[in-house]
């Protein structure tokens, strides 16, 4: 029998796609001017990172001229970030909201400047993974800079109300700010309609090569200089283009937005059958909010197991996932965003995140599901806190 | 993260693995806080460990170490088995991940409070002999 590989991790990182890499190619070699250059090589570079500077404006209703090319999704929200705060903490403005499960992107960065001397304030999510606007009202004062709240959880994948929390923002005067890493290509965006003011990026979750990002800024907020040089990126951020990675994301983001509502419409049911599969197993629970989610996205708590173990007989067995367990996180503690949705530490180690395309057929699922039982069960056979469940003992 | 063959192998094909019912010495150690949880069984005969099984609750490493030291310590006489240390375990499992180093510690110590309870159940007080456990700090 052919060996299985699954690839249900596409939060992680996708792969490039065919579409992408035949767009991005002629750049390395043929056509590898630099933007710069007067001549025609030149000059077709530049116009090449125009045409994917549209398309990437085009795909979240912005202009072009509001759309900048970074590295990364993280440098996106770095700059972001770091960036306002530097602009209105001269000002007297140096307040920030955040939320207590952004990513370490944002967290770090906000940790960063609280040493700085600015003060930041976390709001809550609920139990079911979901921000209350009405938090984020309360949480404005006078001297707030800015609203940094994610579109989409990359581990529980819930949505959140970014129009809403948009629209304070605006009544107060604020500047809204959110990074989208996880949402672009998988839910509508439209930046101008829904009032966000800055949003954050990146290629390789879009099937596009990973060292790719764009910042997108409304016209008329001035972010300070990133990279000081020439004048790339109108002189915010200086550095030769990175061509073919440019090319590759306006390729990459106008597929990923091209058919949102058709691609949910295949991948959605799929998903819930993998949760309605796994939830039939004792002691189990979804972990945000079940229809607020990104349509590939699970995440599942198993008591009893601890997630790296699963997650290395997933891939014994061809199924590439991912776990919001200590021993995944390099740390002694699990998943921030686990804990901050209520679940016990013990409770968090077992997580299971499962985020799948539409390449991820019926039948995988039905792979999947045949396969996830048989682990849980094995890993569950060895397992002293499940004997002490299934004991009706303590094992905290 | 790298792991070795031979932790894949330990981990996929662990030895040693259930409980023994009328085992001499159990011992646990960990917390399911912090990831990790040993149980050790022990079955001592005239001094020597005749039989060494343990359930783990944790990572790939944790897995890995306990079915190591349970090799380890398995037809060896008590005062061998006191003797086994971390790095030994990680050494026979052709090393570990720096952030995995803890797992090892934990399975060396899970091999002594297996053996603290034996002397306990023999009446005889563990701690000069044993020494102190070492709990993981939460």
């Amino acid at each position: 029998m052919e060996k299985k590989f699954i690839y249900a991790d596409n939060a992680a990182t996708t792969a490039v796609s065919q579409e992408v890499l035949e767009a991005m190619l002629p750049h390395f070699t043929t056509a590898y001017g630099n933007a710069s250059s007067i001549y025609k090589l030149g000059r077709d570079a530049q116009r090449d990172v125009e045409e994917a500077r549209e398309k990437v404006a085009k795909a979240l209703g912005a202009e072009p001229r509001e759309i900048f090319f970074t590295s990364c999704g993280s440098e996106s929200d770095n700059w972001a970030i770091k960036g306002i705060a530097e602009r209105l903490g001269k000002k007297g403005k140096k307040h920030i909201i955040t939320s207590v499960f952004e990513h370490h992107a944002v967290l770090h960065t906000c940790e960063y400047l609280e040493k700085q001397g600015y003060e930041v304030t976390y709001v809550p999510v609920s139990d079911k993974g979901l921000i209350d606007p009405e938090d984020v009202r309360k949480a404005i004062r006078e001297d707030t800079a800015l609203v940094t709240i994610m579109y989409a959880n990359n581990e529980i994948g819930t949505i959140q109300p970014i129009e809403e929390i948009a629209a304070i923002c605006h009544e107060k005067g604020v500047i809204f700010h959110t990074d989208a890493v996880q949402a672009v290509g998988h839910v509508e965006i439209d930046v101008h309609k829904q009032g966000i003011d800055m949003l954050s990026l990146s290629g390789h979750k879009i099937h596009a090569q990973k060292g790719i990002g764009a910042l997108y800024v409304k016209k008329g907020i001035v972010l300070p200089n990133l990279i000081h040089g020439g004048g790339q990126e109108r002189g915010k951020r200086a550095g030769t283009e990175n061509v073919p990675a440019i090319v590759g994301l306006g390729v990459a983001i106008e597929a990923a937005t091209r058919n949102i509502a058709e691609k949910a419409a295949v991948i959605t049911p799929r998903r819930n059958r993998l949760i309605d599969g796994i939830l039939k197993l004792p002691y189990t629970r979804l972990n945000g909010d079940r229809d607020k989610r990104l349509p590939g996205n699970l995440n599942i708590s198993i008591e009893g197991i601890e997630g790296e173990s699963l997650l290395l007989m997933l891939d014994m067995n061809g199924i590439c996932a991912s776990s919001g367990s200590a021993c995944t996180s390099g740390s002694l503690d699990p998943s921030h965003v686990l804990l901050s949705i209520g679940l016990k530490h013990e409770i968090a180690h077992g997580s299971l995140r499962l985020s799948i395309e539409e390449d991820v057929t019926d039948e995988d699922v039905d792979y999947i599901l045949e396969v996830i039982p048989k682990v849980v069960d094995r890993l569950r056979s060895m397992s002293p806190v499940w004997e002490k469940m299934m004991k009706g003992e303590k094992y905290e | 993260m790298m792991y070795s063959e031979k932790v894949l192998d330990h981990f996929s094909n662990p030895r040693n693995v259930g409980e023994i019912e009328d085992a001499d010495g159990v011992g646990e150690i960990g917390n399911a806080k912090c990831g990790d949880i040993m149980k050790m069984y022990l079955k001592i005969d005239g001094g020597i460990i005749t039989d060494a099984k343990f359930k783990t609750f944790g990572c790939g490493a944790a897995v890995a170490t306990s079915s190591m030291a349970t090799e380890l310590i398995k037809g060896k006489s008590i005062d061998d088995a006191l003797k086994l240390t971390n790095d030994a375990v990680v050494e026979a499992l052709d090393g570990l991940p720096a952030v995995k180093i803890h797992c090892s510690v934990l399975a060396e110590q899970a091999v002594r409070a297996a053996l603290s309870d034996y002397y306990t159940r023999q009446g005889i007080d563990p701690l000069p002999i044993v020494g102190e456990i070492h709990e993981p700090e939460e």
